[in-house]
């Protein structure tokens, strides 16, 4: 296995007290592969569930023993068959023993590498642990839990443990489960394992690191607390954002027939002189120009390179200073951690020293950094103590960049105690907001803290890896609204909301809020419409709203309504200010068809969805965009096909619509008869 | 709502084209400076720092000279006018008497600075004489009046414009405090009466005059005598001038060399509150990293600007291209394709605005938890009467209950969790130190913070930790090296000083680049104060006892032989290369027929990078040949 190759063994409790967990967990195990065939897609994975009802392993033949527990997946490549089996997960009849999982586990990944143990290996536990664990034949359950940590120690391997803790547990459930968190905890303290308790399923989607990168120091060398004293530290980023990834551009200039087509586009920069657009530059003739006042200053690279601040490597302590000297607004960039030399005992046990020395005195320092030889500037930044709870995690600091005076604006704002009155609380006011921000807890006693960052997962790169498996399987599928477990991140908790309604309401009574009239919107301000959000009938009525502004000034249609969305259609395809209009119109007016459809009961809508069919395919003719109306209408038989809507192909063809033939509009390429027999075309071939 | 195709792409904030533009739009400053330039100017001379003496009209244009430097850089689109008065020439619009306005050519009275301005005005002292001349302009006698005359050219000069938009102001130079001292009688109340109807007249416009007064050695300036009407300054404020002037002057001079910015809103934002009341909150950008400004590229040859041309090509055809409408993402062996209306959609997770999700005490906001520069958020009444209310309001809660806000932002290029937290108005002598208001801070997702202190977590034996008396040690050391008024404010960015400085010296042609000191390395002089270093010493022996020069050359000697590998690998590559001759095989083509490992060879052979491809590696040897 190559070094950054890793393989990765699933062990889900699928026992009865996990099934309504587990639509989650499936959520969770097929992001995991989806991202892996992104990011490595020679990574290998195996699943293994426990609490089924039957027993599959090769433990069990062997030796015997390890009863319901079943070898879902042997380890293999990742690919999409394997997504398909984490998204249906079986579910299993009696509860589950997670030890004669992690032994399973174990097993199928020292069989598979026993020798060539150069790549990852990591187990993941996901439980509730709830279920007990059989007492072994021979010792204590301590001692099993040291045999395994130690097995898993020596052949180099990880375990990962996300337990998931919903509710408070009573009754006899509560032994077995102070149980079981005691066996899980000794793991982190024998071998390389983690364990993560979850409360929420949003949380549980967060739990665990979807996609592996493999850190890199971004300095290793001094930390100079002065030229006396050198401590040897490694430095690493402790948050750094994963961007949405960028796709490749797509050519379609290829002919489908050619199989080995890359379909990638080339992007060529060329360099023409302004004045003489015929005159290209070479890339090597440029120079870099500055402007200093209304004229540029031309500097080589060379002449820059003379004379640039040019600093020496190092990273240097100005000093210690009372951590309320720093604002929390003043950290400006993504965060890095200082470790002390992991060979250097000496060096840890002085960065401990230090960190615990400044946590006890609320004191932070102040360093000066260059991280590279040849680096052009400087950075001054804040150093925080984090000391660790755990005994094998080595006490460390973070450390933030600060602003230079440049980067500081000086922006003036009133004081609000200047304010007067009338935009002020008054006391009772104030006493219902008091309330309210202690009422709209996320941190409640007896549960844990809900949103910390650390178990959030990022809702747009969920939802993308989400639609490009869909697309994946289905080219045209339209994107699907934002999962319901993610939106507890993008919108207020409604339980929470429910509970604490009466703070709510009361903050509601005490303050009023009146939108100005006649303002007009600017144009900054988004109104837009989330998609799949519960905002969307808002969002309607806001829109419908301004529609109605609108047409009081002069008639500008923007939007299709509800109510005269064919006049709407009409109006917006005759805009002339801006030839986005018609693709919009065609755009708005296919959703609201497509919507209608969807939402009809018994057919119930099946009328007025024709008449915007009907003028959507009169403004495409009208407007030689006939391409959009037929694979509109090869779309929408395809999905009533498929989603059990047949009757409205049918109530098309008896109303005689047909695809745009070219005789209709010049641009089409759709015969004539082909477009007559569309829809008598679309009917299922019987298998 | 207007519709703008590629706003859905643009990242809002922080975009760098734009912000030339908005600066340029916003408010600007127009400046007149008024220099006396009669012979007393020239003839009182005070000890300056060097211990040359400096007249005062030296001491004027110098100041005026380094405030010009400043203002170049730091507020380009303000227009300046430099304007002599008491001068033997005449040079105006209205052509008055006595007043000379200083110009390049090329360039309006009032204008942006540019080099040449710049350059031509710090040669003054070389022709002012000859050119320009000092007399005095107002002699008993006559009626001439060159103040009047000053103000007059001054205000005309700041015509340009309209008061909404500029903010108009003359400075005035003078070391003379009764200008109309040597006349008599009605004569003297009548100019003194023109003089200040004139000023008055101005100030009516819109137009601020400020007065810089130099004092003579023996006998301050007594803004009393006539002055004080002109600027119009009574009691306190008039007690206060002289200093505050002093004060003024070296501000001018030692001004640090900043890109200022308007103060202007990023985003009108809709707040969600709950359940559907929503106010109305304005972000503004208070801390960003300030960027060397903008690239022009040029051609290097002509010296003009050029344009960058984007042509798109299809790899597989070579055909040129329209921008492709269709992104892909290889998944599962197959391209899967997205619409860019289907990729705005995922990132569009929710509407453009900022909703409340909850509150958590201030401890829960680690300090890992940030990404990128915060926002400053502050209510307004404009479009939703009460937000201010209610805003303060929750302001004032949070503070009292140390608590933060959780929320949601999302605008269609960039999703995120935000923490909200609230700052109180902090005011020093100087003013306004911390406004009131929230300070938004992006939150990380679990997908961006990286576990690396779990990497060298050991298995079986605890990781050492430091003991009672080592941390009683490193706590004496923090107690020496502490640096009491620290403020983030305190350090300029020595890069960018010194790039501005590099610009200066070149734009003005100056021979020697102007000194800039690195204000961010550290006290060497604080650390070797006695107390330091043996604070620092008890550290060493508590933690490292007897060891640490040992671990020091541990460390070197792990360097060493990391580097003494490296040594011996490019000493066989040398020994290697020599059995090849590289000249020829490059000449016949025959580089392409060689693997890797012996391209390798070369490159390693003679010190270049070894990454790439072969065709890379090939392209690299033949560089390096010069081939």
């Amino acid at each position: 296995m190559a070094r950054n190759k890793e393989a990765l063994v699933l062990l889900l409790d699928v026992g009865p007290s996990m099934h309504h967990l587990l639509p989650e967990v499936e959520k969770i195990c097929s992001m995991i592969v989806q991202k892996k065939l992104v990011y490595s897609k020679y990574d290998e994975v195996g699943v293994v569930l426990f609490g089924t009802e039957e027993t599959e392993n090769e433990l069990t033949m062997e030796v015997g023993g390890y009863e319901h527990v079943v070898v879902l997946q042997n380890i293999k490549v990742v690919d999409g068959d394997l997504v398909e089996t984490l998204k249906q997960i079986p579910r299993g009849t009696v509860p589950g023993d997670f030890l004669d999982a992690i032994v399973v586990g174990m097993d199928m990944l020292i069989k598979k590498y026993s020798s060539t143990n150069k790549g990852k290996k990591r187990l993941c536990l996901m439980t509730n642990g709830l279920s007990p664990i059989k007492d072994p034949y021979e010792g204590s359950k301590e001692d099993q839990v040291n045999a395994i940590a130690e097995q898993m120690t020596s052949h180099g391997m990880k375990l990962e443990c996300v337990v998931v803790r919903e509710s408070v547990v009573c009754g006899e459930n509560v032994s077995v489960m102070e149980e079981n968190d005691r066996i899980l905890n000794l793991f982190p303290q024998k071998s390389c394992a983690k364990t993560i308790f979850v409360e929420s399923s949003t949380s549980l989607l967060g739990a665990l690191k979807t996609r592996n990168i493999s850190p890199v120091t971004i300095f290793r060398g001094d930390l100079e607390i002065s030229p006396k004293l050198k401590i040897k530290v490694w430095v690493y980023k402790k948050t750094s954002e994963e961007k949405f990834p960028t796709l490749k551009k797509y050519s379609d200039k290829a002919p489908s027939t050619d199989k080995f087509a890359s379909h990638e586009v080339k992007v060529d920069y060329e360099y023409k002189s302004v004045e003489d657009a015929n005159k290209v530059v070479p890339p090597e003739q440029r120079i870099k120009g500055y402007r200093y006042g209304p004229q540029v200053v031309p500097i080589s690279a060379d002449e820059w390179d003379a004379v640039k601040f040019k600093p020496e490597k190092s990273v240097k302590l100005l000093g210690f200073t009372d951590s309320s000297n720093i604002m929390r607004h003043h950290y400006m960039k993504d965060v890095n951690i200082f470790i002390a030399d992991p060979g250097d005992q000496n060096a840890i046990v002085a960065v401990s020293a230090l960190a615990r020395a400044m946590k006890e005195m609320h004191k932070v320092a102040i360093l000066r950094c260059v991280w590279r030889q040849g680096q052009g500037n400087v950075v001054v930044g804040v150093l925080t103590p984090n000391v660790s709870d755990n005994d094998h995690v080595p006490d460390s600091f973070y450390f933030n960049i600060l602003p230079f005076a440049e980067d500081v604006r000086e922006f003036q704002f009133p004081s609000f105690s200047n304010l007067p009155a009338s935009l002020l609380p008054d006391e009772e006011q104030q006493e219902a907001a008091d309330n309210f921000v202690k009422m709209l807890d996320l941190t409640p006693s007896d549960r844990k803290e809900m949103l910390q960052p650390d178990f959030t997962p990022n809702p747009v790169l969920e939802r993308f890896y989400n639609y490009l498996e869909l697309k994946s399987k289905h080219p045209d599928a339209a994107v699907p609204p934002l999962d319901k477990t993610l939106k507890r991140i993008t919108e207020p908790d409604p339980e929470l909301l429910a509970q604490k309604k009466s703070a709510i309401d009361s903050l509601l009574r005490h303050f009023e809020v009146k939108e100005k009239p006649k303002l007009k919107k600017s144009t900054r301000r988004m109104r837009e419409k989330p998609s799949g959000s519960d905002d969307e009938d808002n969002y309607r009525r806001i829109s419908s709203k301004t529609e109605v502004e609108l047409i009081e000034n002069g008639g500008k249609v923007e939007k299709i309504g509800d109510s005269t969305p064919v006049q709407d259609f009409e109006a917006m395809m005759s805009r002339r200010d801006n030839p986005e209009w018609v693709n919009r119109a065609i755009t708005e007016m296919k959703n609201k068809i497509h919507d209608l459809i969807e939402d009809s009961y018994e057919g119930d809508n099946y009328a007025k969805a024709l008449d915007l069919l009907v003028a959507l395919r009169k403004g495409c003719i009208l407007e030689q965009e006939p391409k959009q109306f037929n694979d509109f209408l090869h779309q929408l038989c395809k999905f009533c096909l498929q989603n059990d809507l047949r009757s409205f192909c049918d109530f098309l063809a008896t109303k005689g619509i047909t695809l745009i033939s070219k005789t209709e509009a010049a641009d089409s390429d759709v015969t004539e008869e082909e477009a007559r027999s569309f829809l008598v075309k679309s009917e299922p071939k019987p298998e | 709502m207007e519709l703008d195709p590629d706003d859905v792409f643009r990242d809002d904030e922080d975009d760098p084209e734009n912000e030339a533009l908005r600066e340029r739009a916003s408010s600007k400053e127009l400046v007149v400076y008024l220099v006396d330039a009669s012979p007393k100017m020239f003839s009182t001379k005070c000890p300056s720092e060097d211990r040359k003496d400096e007249s005062h009209f030296q001491i004027a244009t110098s100041c005026i000279l380094e405030s010009l430097k400043t203002q170049i850089i730091n507020r380009s689109y303000d227009e300046v006018a430099v304007c002599f008065f008491n001068t033997r020439e005449k040079k105006n619009l209205q052509d008055l008497n006595s007043v000379f306005v200083f110009n390049v050519a090329d360039r309006e009275f009032l204008d942006r600075p540019t080099a040449k301005f710049i350059k031509e005005f710090s040669h003054l002292e070389e022709f002012f004489m000859k050119d320009i001349g000092s007399q005095y302009g107002i002699v008993s006698g006559s009626r001439e009046n060159s103040l009047y005359n000053a103000l007059w050219v001054a205000q005309a000069l700041l015509r340009k414009g309209s008061a909404k938009t500029a903010d108009k102001r003359m400075l005035i130079f003078t070391d003379e405090d009764d200008p109309f001292g040597n006349i008599k009688g009605g004569a003297k109340a009548d100019m003194t009466r023109t003089t200040l109807q004139r000023a008055k007249d101005a100030q009516d416009l819109g137009i601020s005059i400020e007065l810089l007064p130099l004092s003579q050695l023996d006998r301050e300036f007594n803004s009393s005598l006539f002055y004080a009407d002109l600027i119009g300054l009574q009691g306190e404020n008039l007690a206060q001038l002289m200093p505050a002037a002093g004060e003024r002057m070296e501000d001018m001079k030692y001004q640090l060399r900043k890109r200022m910015f308007k103060k202007r809103i990023v985003r009108k934002l809709t707040f969600s509150v709950a359940n559907g009341v929503s106010i109305e909150v304005h972000t503004y950008p208070f801390i960003r990293p300030t960027v060397l400004g903008s690239i022009t590229w040029l051609d290097s040859v002509t010296n003009q600007p050029i344009k960058i041309e984007r042509s798109f090509i299809c790899a597989d055809t070579g055909a040129l291209m329209q921008e492709p409408p269709k992104r892909f993402q290889t998944y599962k062996n197959q391209d899967v394709k997205f619409s860019v209306e289907e990729l705005s959609e995922i990132k569009r997770v929710s509407t453009g605005q900022l909703r409340l999700l909850g509150f958590k005490p201030l401890n829960c906001l680690k300090d890992y938890h940030n990404l990128r520069p915060s926002t400053f958020i502050f209510p307004s009444d404009e479009e939703v009467i009460g937000s201010t209310r209610i805003f303060i309001a929750l302001h004032r809660s949070m503070i009292r209950l140390k608590r933060f806000a959780v929320a949601f932002y999302g605008t269609s290029s960039h999703s995120q969790l935000v923490a909200l937290v609230a700052q109180e108005e902090i005011i020093d002598s100087g003013g306004q130190v911390e406004p009131p208001g929230m300070h938004m801070i992006y939150l990380p997702y679990s997908d961006d913070i990286r576990h690396a202190e779990e990497l060298h977590s050991t298995t079986n034996a605890s990781v050492p930790r430091a003991n009672e008396d080592q941390i009683k040690k490193a706590a004496a050391l923090i107690k020496r090296i502490d640096l009491k008024d620290f403020s983030v404010y305190q350090f300029a960015n020595p890069a960018l000083q010194r790039h501005y400085a590099v610009l200066q010296a070149l734009a003005l042609e100056e021979d020697d680049l102007p000194d800039i000191k690195d204000e961010t390395v550290p006290d060497e002089e604080g650390l070797a104060r006695p107390g330091v270093v043996n604070a620092i010493e008890e550290f060493k022996q508590s933690v490292f006892g007897d060891k640490y020069e040992e671990s020091d050359n541990a460390g070197h000697k792990k360097v060493s032989e990391a580097s003494k590998k490296r040594k011996a690998l490019a000493d066989s590559a040398v020994q290697k290369s020599v059995q090849y001759n590289w000249a020829e095989l490059a000449d016949s083509g025959k580089l392409k027929d060689l693997t890797v490992v012996e391209l390798k060879i070369y490159l390693t052979a003679h010190d270049l990078p070894v990454s790439g491809k072969k065709e890379d590696l090939i392209k690299r040897i033949l560089t390096h040949m010069g081939k």
